[in-house]
């Protein structure tokens, strides 16, 4: 089926066109030798940190349970290889924070006996939604887009609201990553009975999948298994960052916008990523939990684009090795993409459950230009997607005006980094709209703790 | 690994715009017009832009180093830009000296006073232009007549512009309709066949470097195209009303300033609104302005005005009219 232009959605204000640079699209997906080390912190989620249920010296297997969820929003942690438990201290991990980590010393490769690791596919759905609800928590499953918020709590819909609609995010329109891509193409047949799975967890009869334009291969591959399953259907999306936010993208395909400060289910609509929807099948269907996942190594001066599918906790040094190792004009490394990732001090930081890609950086990119006067161009304006007036955010943070901040909605900002990427004053926006949040959030909870 | 990696927040890409690039692209978009006006008033029309450029390079220069202690900022471009616009709004005979004091006024008064590139509430280059304007009134308004000027001022050096003719002409009593007989026909105004500032007379190039500007994503169309379209309106609804007393709505829009102050002055960055809807607001306000200014003002011209009057609401427009914010919407509506 070809995709035609009239066909593409896309949402409707502001945006920008970075350089897409899918070095490894082509790539098809590589198994990373194992480590020989593994770290894995115990808190890889937005949420609290879990709690250890192992002791040190104890040893494990891979899929085991290492970190019991602890608190609402929270999720389970497991091994992913199989050996003992050196130790369990703090270790930087890619937030540039010290994290509570297991550093288990790999031994072999046994895997937990109740995992399926067969290639067969598990088409048949048996389990009851609550089941499928349970598994995908008992998996430890995040949202892997990035975000990592813990799956089932989307899933499980507050009282009194009700989803009609899921939507898989295989949008990826983070410059250079290609991670969904490579999973959307390799693991087709997979994903769409993930995408069941989460339906029937959500009651939802209706699954849209969007991909934007640049992956005609995934758009035509996946509408293909997309026709012979009924209420899904695959929505081919315009070229444009950030089309894979959250926000934009139920906008872009439903028409419906999400209020200030409201959750997408509020408008009916629950977004999972490609990544994320695999996971929730290997979990209900295979018994695994998640314990790897494809990340995308990739840079301009990297001799080997690649993707590979990676145990959670390999050292990044250990990715890029893969790949060629790093290259000698190295600057910067990024977990992530260059639009939303964060930059690292250090490559012995594990591969998390949110770490999509790997982005190698030559030097001469790497440095950030002068600061130069405003010149009220309104260029951060008109890419704002959320609608924000970033230059007026930014002059509020620097004379600390915080009440006409959050005013002025500051709240609002999804951090794409659409103003700072436009300003030809390469003025730090993002840097201070993050500073303007961070200040209102601790506003915020002063008032609650006066109220109470 | 011992090497330092760099460490910094997202986005780690940059686009490729630059001050300087938007600048550069501005002055790109002044060349078809300059083009135009040597061709019609001669070797002056190419050595007084020159010269204005460096005036305004020169008293950026020391009043950044002697009187702010700052570092040069001459690189972002913006004072080329200031000087081209200032010596496109003057006559082609100007004499140099007052040449430099338009400069002075501009740079000096219009934008350093306030602290320089992106500071400044007023237009620098026409508050240069109206400082001249106001303080040397009859060199700023004998203009040189352009080569293949053919109606009856073809002998003289120096001529009124159109708007001049017919501001004179109301003055002492004549129909508007019979003015107009002695002016250039639309198609030599739409060319630049006419009396006038160096810069504004060519509509047709002045068009052309709208479309670069377009093209290049240096600016949008809310500006010049809400300008242009205000005037057209409101002088040709007076036009209908009494067609003896009012030129017609295509005469207003190729004469005086109205092409060059749309395009290239009212969307000066620094000087015009932040969001679409502001900009528009702005701009009806420059068009209503322009032709109450000519009709009923005491000057043939009012596009300078109604700029600088319009440039004096934009903190207030800005504080105003705001973008609409993504889920602004009524809950559960």
């Amino acid at each position: 089926m070809t995709v035609q232009k009239n066909q593409l959605k896309t949402f409707p204000k502001g945006g920008v066109h970075p350089a897409e640079n899918k070095l490894s699209a082509g790539s098809p997906i590589k198994i990373l030798p194992l480590p020989d080390r593994v770290i894995i912190p115990v808190v890889q989620h937005l949420g609290a940190p879990a709690e250890p249920v192992v002791q040190k010296g104890d040893t494990v297997v891979a899929g085991q349970l290492l970190a019991k969820s602890k608190g609402f929003v929270s999720a389970n942690i497991h091994s992913s290889v199989s050996g003992k438990i050196f130790r369990i201290e703090a270790r930087f991990d890619a937030s540039g924070y010290k994290r509570l980590s297991f550093v288990i010393n790999r031994h072999e490769d046994e895997w937990d006996p109740a995992i399926d690791r067969s290639d067969t596919l598990h088409e048949k759905i048996t389990v009851s939604r609550e089941e499928i609800i349970r598994k995908i928590q008992e998996a430890g499953i995040v949202g892997m887009g990035g975000a990592t918020f813990p799956t089932h709590i989307k899933l499980n819909v507050p009282k009194g609201k009700k989803a009609d609609i899921l939507i898989i995010n295989g949008v990826e329109c983070e410059p250079f990553l290609t991670a969904d891509h490579r999973l959307m193409l390799e693991k087709s047949k997979e994903l769409m009975v993930g995408i069941h799975l989460l339906m029937k967890a959500l009651e939802v009869d209706k699954a849209v999948i969007g991909i934007e334009q640049n992956k005609p291969d995934a758009i035509a591959l996946l509408n293909g298994l997309a026709e012979k399953s009924p209420g899904i259907t695959v929505q081919a999306l315009k070229v444009k960052y950030p089309q894979g936010g959250e926000k934009q993208l139920i906008k872009a395909i439903t028409g419906r916008e999400v209020p200030s400060g409201a959750l997408p289910v509020d408008v009916g609509a629950v977004v999972h990523n490609v990544g994320t929807t695999l996971a929730a099948y290997e979990a209900v269907q295979k018994n695994k939990p998640l314990m790897e996942r494809i990340v995308t190594v990739t840079g301009k001066s990297l001799q080997d684009p690649s993707n590979f599918l990676v145990r959670i906790g390999t050292p990044v040094a250990e990715v890029i090795e893969a790949a060629g190792g790093l290259p000698d004009d190295t600057g910067k490394v990024v977990l992530g993409g260059p639009m939303m990732g964060k930059a690292v001090s250090k490559l012995d930081i594990p591969v998390t459950k949110g770490t999509s890609g790997i982005l190698i950086i030559p030097d001469s990119e790497a440095h950030r230009m002068p600061v130069q006067p405003c010149i009220r161009c309104a260029k951060c304006v008109s890419v704002c997607p959320m609608g924000l007036e970033p230059y007026l955010l930014m002059l509020l943070g620097q004379h600390q005006l915080w009440d006409k901040a959050r005013q002025e909605r500051a709240l609002d900002c999804i951090e794409c980094g659409s103003c700072s990427f436009v300003c030809p004053a390469d003025r730090p926006l993002l840097d201070y709209i993050r500073l303007d949040k961070m200040r209102i959030g601790a506003l915020i909870r002063k008032e609650k703790k006066a109220v109470s | 690994m011992n090497k330092l990696l760099t460490v910094s927040l997202s986005p780690h890409v940059h686009g490729k715009d630059s001050t300087s690039r938007l600048m550069t692209g501005v002055v790109i978009a002044l060349l078809p017009a300059w083009a135009v006006s040597v061709y019609f008033f001669g070797w002056a029309a190419l050595y007084l832009p020159v010269l204005s450029v460096v005036f305004c390079m020169i008293f950026e220069f020391l009043i950044q180093k002697y009187m702010l202690k700052k570092a040069s900022s001459l690189k972002d471009g913006s004072a080329v830009v200031t000087g081209l616009l200032l010596a496109f709004t003057l006559p082609s005979n100007l004499p140099i000296w007052i040449l430099a004091i338009g400069a002075l006024i501009a740079i000096g008064v219009g934008k350093m006073s306030f602290g320089g590139l992106g500071t400044n509430p007023f237009n620098p280059a026409l508050v240069g232009r109206v400082f001249l304007f106001i303080s040397f009134p009859v060199q700023l308004t004998s203009w040189p007549v352009p080569k293949g000027f053919h109606t009856s001022l073809t002998d003289a050096v120096t001529g009124a512009t159109p708007l001049g003719m017919l501001k004179e002409g109301m003055r002492s009593g004549e129909q508007v309709s019979t003015l107009l007989k002695n002016v250039p026909d639309h198609m030599q105004m739409f060319l630049g066949y006419m009396g006038g500032s160096m810069g504004e007379v060519a509509a047709a190039a002045l068009l052309l470097g709208f479309l670069y500007l377009l093209w290049k994503k240096i600016i949008t169309w809310h500006i010049p195209v809400t300008i242009l379209t205000t005037v057209f309106l409101f002088s040709g609804l007076l036009w209908l009303i009494n067609p003896a007393n009012n030129a017609d709505p295509v005469f207003h829009l190729l004469t005086g300033g109205v092409m060059l102050g749309s395009i290239f002055m009212a969307t000066d960055y620094v000087t015009s609104p932040m969001t679409p809807k502001g900009m528009i607001i702005y701009a009806i306000g420059i068009g209503l302005l322009t032709v109450i200014i000519r009709r009923w003002g005491a000057y043939p011209e009012g596009v300078q005005f109604a700029i600088l009057i319009m440039n004096a609401f934009v903190p207030l427009i800005n504080m105003y009219v705001k973008p609409k914010r993504f889920g602004e919407v009524k809950k559960n509506g």
